[in-house]
């Protein structure tokens, strides 16, 4: 007997079979309790309260919403609006990131001050407090409606929200859309074919001027050739309050600033410490064959420093998503805030709620890593 | 006989040296340089002045009311008025001393490690420091007042979630560390499971499920504090993050360490606690130092929750009809305690980690 507990794979396997049995007694013992729990309080159980209706209004639904609509599409408002701020969180944080980090490595001493006390303090403050204080102190403390920070007569900024003015959706503004779409996609392709003539030929070809020129010309002609038609709905006062016009809510707001600015840091850092990752030798080494700056940075620098700086930043990207969920605090509408805030307090069914939430979550951070995974290895140095 | 003599040299030319060759090198090198420095220099002309004048020249030191803050600019009164509530919440005025003790303790304690040498002594004073400390929280034992966790609140509160999210969370994590790093397939699993499940979702869902669900998981008549629930939360969270950091240092030990103490007989838990740990703590300190100052930040959200720490004490206190619209001062005044904190606790990790660099490349 001694002497079998002393073989290591014995002990191993006797180590796993008491591990087994420790959870499923523990999964056990909670899961009756709950069961008991669950029947005393009352508390009914299933995913029937999906199909139940919610009696709650919400204020920005990008979907239809009233009082009558089920839980269910709580939920997807929810989900809409989580997916909504994630989505416009990463475009500008990745813009406000990369300038930053940029001037982080400038040469000019003031830029790159500036820039380095910018992630000091913005990444050390909690989010939540940027998040509270945004919306408590700054935006709180705009004008009323009827004193409107104006900008052009179409753009107005007051306590309740920011109105921008949308165009109609005409035949104008559509093919404009759909050019710019054209332009992006042409873009891609444009760079895989450059990339190719460059490996077979050596000829460098100017992709990035050729489609921010493109991007800029064809969107213009496309805009004559359509009709000239722009027409916007512009935002008005009208007695107490604007109409017209897309408001964007103050907890929108709050809730975008304080996730861009705190993001932005992180993401700064990566973008540094990816361009700093190069080793000098390959930049002189750039040099002593004749390349321009440019070319450097664009044919050594930079394919390097994407390797090193791309996986931080999708890891921010996660964490914004996650940190997201703090619009309870605010009262955002999404995921958090509706479905296991208010549409839990209203069927206390906070097992079932919970559950889909994390899993909401935990689905968003399963596609990130995958591909995560897919840009590590495509990105793998591949040794000849 | 031509006899050679030396000339002084020449000193630099005065465009290559001296504070106006630094300021062209620097600041005016190029015409785009130049736009920068300048649109730099705006910038700081828009921002610093109005704060100052704000924070300072206009602002109210003086008095004890609202109406003695007659400047323009910030009402510093409140903040000094309001001075206990943000450090210590609604706990009770005659037990403060006990929280003073814990203070000066810690004082005493920094000051004192460094004249002892044996990481023993050392361990057992700080872990009977933390124990002690607990004891005078919490009362209820030795003829001390039991306080209870309702009435904790302000800085005091912050400081307990986050270094029992960190203490506890500490052990959890190497345990799972080594979990994941084991053989042993089903061990193995469990601990991934576990680390990707907590690391995938956002810290206030498990905050929720602490709080709503964690008391139906027992029977009737076992009831958590609020502040316990919050704790198990925290700390569950905290040791997944703790967990992957130590990981990525476990990995990045030789394999031939591994080996060497295989091969002096050392047991398994010789050999990852003696052998192993050490190395892989030394090389996830600036990730570890990463998540703790993210858990300091973190432990603001037990306010979702209905716990007062201590941004939930700017609410609190502006609240009060005497100090209405005072919401502005509270969030700069807490917005300089967390922001001190974690630049000090990242300063102190780069510390650390010089000190602990033995390159032995």
């Amino acid at each position: 007997m001694m002497r079998a507990l002393r073989n290591q794979k014995i002990r191993g396997m006797l180590f796993q079979v008491l591990t087994i049995l420790g959870l499923v007694a523990f999964l056990w013992y909670i899961g009756s309790n709950t069961m008991a729990n669950i029947e005393q309080r009352g508390i009914k159980s299933g995913f029937d309260f999906l199909s139940g209706t919610a009696g709650f209004e919400i204020d920005e639904a990008p979907i239809k919403f009233s009082s009558s609509d089920t839980h269910g599409r709580v939920f997807l408002v929810g989900l809409i609006n989580t997916l909504i701020i994630t989505f416009i969180g990463i475009i500008f944080s990745t813009i406000l990131g990369l300038i930053i980090g940029v001037f982080r490595l400038s040469n000019n001493w003031l830029i790159k001050k500036l820039a380095a006390a910018y992630i000091d303090i913005f990444r050390n403050i909690p989010i939540l407090l940027q998040i509270l204080f945004w919306y408590n102190v700054v935006l709180r403390a705009l004008p009323s409606p009827k004193q409107s920070i104006n900008f052009l007569d179409s753009i107005f900024m007051n306590n309740r929200g920011l109105y921008l003015p949308i165009p109609d959706l005409n035949t104008t503004t559509i093919s404009v859309c759909i050019s710019v779409l054209v332009v992006v996609v042409g873009a891609f392709f444009l760079n895989k074919w450059a990339n190719k003539r460059q490996e077979e030929t050596g000829k460098d070809f100017p992709v990035l001027l050729t489609s921010l020129g493109a991007l800029i010309i064809i969107p213009i002609i496309t805009y004559f050739i359509s009709g000239a038609n722009f027409n916007f709905d512009y935002p008005a006062l009208k007695g107490f309050n604007f109409r017209g016009g897309k408001v964007i809510s103050p907890e929108f707001l709050a809730l975008t600033f304080a996730l861009v600015i705190y993001t932005a840091t992180f993401i700064a850092e990566a973008v540094r410490s990816g361009i700093e990752a190069v080793s000098k030798g390959q930049k002189e080494a750039a040099a002593s064959i004749g390349l321009s700056s440019y070319q450097s940075l664009k044919l050594v620098v930079l394919p390097q420093a994407i390797r090193i700086a791309i996986p931080p930043v999708i890891n921010q990207y996660l964490n914004l998503a996650k940190n997201s969920s703090l619009a309870a605090a605010v009262g955002y509408p999404e995921i958090v805030t509706v479905f296991a805030g208010i549409s839990l307090n209203q069927t206390g069914q906070a097992i079932e709620i919970l559950a889909i939430t994390m899993l909401v979550y935990l689905t968003i951070s399963l596609i990130v890593s995958a591909i995560l995974n897919w840009f590590n290895h495509k990105m793998k140095i591949k040794e000849r | 006989m031509a006899v050679y003599e030396q000339k002084q040299a020449l000193e630099a030319p005065s465009s290559t040296k001296g504070a106006i060759h630094w300021i062209k090198e620097n600041l005016f090198s190029s015409p785009l340089n130049t736009i920068m420095t300048l649109m730099g220099f705006g910038f700081l002309y828009i921002i610093i002045p109005p704060l100052l004048q704000w924070a300072y020249f206009d602002a109210n030191f003086v008095g004890t009311t609202r109406e003695q803050c007659t400047g323009d600019g910030a009402c510093w009164v409140f903040i000094k008025m309001k001075m206990d509530m943000f450090l210590y919440g609604f706990y009770p005025e005659t037990e403060l001393w006990r929280l003073k003790a814990i203070v000066i303790m810690f004082v005493a304690l920094v000051i004192g490690l460094r004249f002892i040498k044996s990481g023993k002594v050392k361990f057992g004073i700080v872990f009977s420091y933390f124990i002690i400390s607990l004891i005078l929280t919490a009362g209820g034992i030795f003829g001390l007042e039991s306080v209870p966790t309702d009435k904790w609140g302000g800085l005091m509160l912050t400081i307990v979630v986050a270094s029992v999210g960190i203490v506890f969370s500490f052990p959890i994590g190497i345990i799972v560390a080594f979990g994941r790093q084991s053989n042993l397939p089903i061990i193995r699993s469990v601990c991934v499971t576990y680390v990707e499940m907590i690391r995938g979702v956002p810290l206030i869902t498990i905050l929720f499920m602490s709080s709503v669900i964690l008391p139906l998981f027992f029977p009737e008549g076992i009831s958590f504090d609020k502040l316990l629930r919050a704790l198990i939360g925290i700390t569950l969270f905290q040791a997944a993050y703790v967990a992957e950091n130590i990981r990525g240092g476990l990995q990045a030990i030789p394999k031939g360490q591994y080996e060497a103490a295989d091969a002096i007989g050392l047991s398994y838990w010789q050999k990852m606690l003696l052998v192993i740990l050490p190395q892989a703590l030394k090389v996830a300190i600036p990730n570890l130092a990463g998540a703790f100052i993210s858990l300091f930040q973190d432990t603001t959200l037990v306010l979702i929750i209905g716990l007062f720490d201590l941004l939930a004490m700017v609410r609190i206190t502006a609240a009060d009809s005497h100090w209405l619209g005072m919401e502005t001062e509270g969030y700069v005044f807490v917005t300089v305690i967390f922001w001190a904190f974690c630049y000090g606790m990242s300063r102190y990790s780069n510390k650390l980690e010089k000190q602990f660099d033995t390159n032995l490349k």
